[in-house]
């Protein structure tokens, strides 16, 4: 008599501390979404990203990019995010190819100025073929030439107190045309052999849909960096007060300021 | 009460015991990594959702079609459904890859089922903050261990298969086929199957899945610029991560079957506590 009442009685126990551990895996997938809403969550999660940063620091400070041959380069260079920011002050610009376009370059610096495209050209030039690596996976290889990024620092004179490069974009993120996309980087790479403001893309000038007439090419961090339709630049000491205070458009979503990984 | 009816069998059977199997540190860094492995596979998953294909080569726009492609489309009727693609070949993943259920019960454009991604819905900048932080938990994890496993012996004691073992591979694949399991004091250690199997996992899927890892960081790619092409390019790193995501999770249903099916709650407490019950066989006669 003993041993069926001993199975009856542990029957339901087993029963239930499976449904138990079922329930409570479902519970914590679940409770993973609520943990990604709150406002500590994310924050350990992100206290990695220093961690990350400090040993891109630490490891090829200064290395290179690869670099491919011409026959790496893909069909056509895929655009992504904005494909044309359609405001007047663009359109306008595009009516004429960008003849009276002019890229400001202001903040922390000796000789704020503005540079007109044949005056960017004139400047120290680099010409790469690399690959771009959006965050969301995918790559394509491209030929781009542009102005030296260490050569516009040098001809305004930035001031030592400049901690990053704030690039301020003519596309509008938001429906009502508000929200301009806006990038930073540190001055590791902003003087950085590769780091350009391109203008051109495969021999040609840069098309609308790759950020006319000139985007950002920096080489070691994910596309989203990669600038397009830049129309301003700002030496600051500190982003904290410009738009969402994360360092970029999409840093104020969420993404990371370094994006090297 | 039938027990009592035949006093003779007792004594001559050996008693079971319960011997100490795994010390605290393995037991601590075993469930660390239960809990890695799974954000990493989850969140990799929700990653993967924004671009869901793979290519092989160095960049995804080399003239080469992807190997494998989800993704959602409207069918002629009107009616949406979830496609894959693998190598040329197409299949209707409705419901499973593509286009599946979300928690309101309507279909929605999503790679795979929202319970298998973390985060659940669409939110990649979240997944990447779970992936990356929990990619330094699992190698700094996988480090310890391996420390610990060679300075405590534990890799040359317990997981070293010996030559003999090595040689009676054949034998032990068939006891498995047979799901035939050691008993007695056999138990106590692994079998030859159950060695390598953790071999590979441990110096082979796991350091190549951190590297393709690094190698799809552009950051890391700079550091020796050109090591990516060892396997072809980025995208053949990002593919082999995605592969071998699945091959683990392949190593750990088989783990999860065999702890079932050679004794699960002995098994599980000795994960646990440390402690495992060893029931000798009974001697034949």
């Amino acid at each position: 008599m003993n041993r069926p009442l001993k199975l009856r009685r542990r029957l339901p126990r087993r029963t239930f501390l499976k449904s138990a551990a079922v329930s409570a895996s479902a519970l914590a997938l679940a409770g993973c979404d609520n943990l990604s809403r709150t406002e500590w969550v994310p924050k350990v999660l992100n206290s990695v990203e220093p961690l990350n940063e400090g040993l891109a620091k630490l490891i090829g400070r200064n290395a290179l990019a690869q670099e491919f041959s011409e026959k790496d380069r893909s069909p056509a260079f895929r655009s992504n995010g904005s494909d044309d920011p359609d405001t007047d002050q663009y359109n306008a610009w595009v009516q004429t190819k960008f003849a009276d376009y002019a890229l400001t370059v202001g903040g922390l610096c000796e000789q704020p100025r503005k540079f007109t495209l044949a005056e960017l050209r004139a400047l120290p030039s680099r010409t790469q073929i690399t690959r771009h690596d959006c965050v969301e996976g995918w790559s394509a290889i491209a030929k781009w030439k542009g102005t030296r990024l260490s050569a516009l620092l040098d001809a305004v004179k930035v001031k030592p107190e400049a901690r990053y490069v704030m690039f301020y974009c003519a596309d509008p993120m938001a429906q009502d045309g508000t929200d301009l996309y806006y990038e930073s980087i540190d001055f590791d790479d902003a003087r950085h052999e590769q780091t350009i403001l391109a203008y051109d893309l495969n021999d040609a000038p840069l098309p609308v849909p790759n950020g006319a007439p000139l985007r950002l090419r920096v080489e070691r961090q994910l596309g989203y960096k990669h600038a397009k339709f830049i129309t301003s630049i700002e030496f600051v000491s500190t982003f904290a007060n410009i738009a969402g205070g994360k360092g970029g458009y999409w840093e104020d979503q969420g993404y990371q300021w370094y994006a090297g990984i | 009460m039938t027990d009592a009816a035949t006093p003779a069998a007792t004594p001559a059977a050996p008693s079971s015991y319960v011997y100490y199997r795994h010390t605290l540190p393995v037991r601590i860094m075993h469930w660390i990594n239960v809990i890695a492995l799974t954000v990493l596979f989850m969140s990799g998953m929700q990653i993967f959702n924004a671009h869901p294909a793979l290519n092989f080569g160095k960049s995804s726009y080399n003239g080469i079609e992807p190997v494998l492609e989800i993704g959602a489309r409207m069918k002629p009727s009107g009616e949406p459904q979830g496609v894959t693609r693998i190598a040329g070949y197409e299949f209707d993943t409705t419901g499973w890859l593509g286009l599946t259920r979300g928690a309101d019960g309507q279909y929605a454009r999503s790679t795979f089922p929202t319970w298998m991604m973390l985060p659940g819905p669409q939110w990649l900048s979240m997944a990447r903050s779970w992936h990356f932080f929990f990619a330094w938990v699992f190698v700094l994890n996988g480090l310890a261990f391996l420390l610990y496993a060679i300075a405590s012996r534990h890799l040359s004691r317990d997981l070293k298969p010996t030559g003999e073992e090595l040689k009676a591979v054949g034998a032990s694949i068939r006891e498995h086929l047979r799901f035939k399991h050691a008993t007695g004091e056999a138990a106590k250690r692994y079998n030859v199957l159950q060695k390598l199997a953790y071999l590979i996992v441990i110096f082979f899927l796991l350091p190549l899945i951190v590297l393709m890892g690094f190698a799809m960081s552009p950051w890391l790619d700079a550091v020796l610029a050109g090591w990516v092409d060892i396997v072809g390019g980025r995208q053949s790193a990002r593919s082999i991560h995605f592969i071998v995501a699945w091959l683990l999770l392949a190593f750990v249903f088989i783990h999860v079957f065999q702890v079932i099916v050679t004794g699960l709650w002995n098994n599980l407490r000795s994960m646990i506590t440390g402690r495992y019950r060893v029931t000798p066989e009974v001697p034949h006669e």
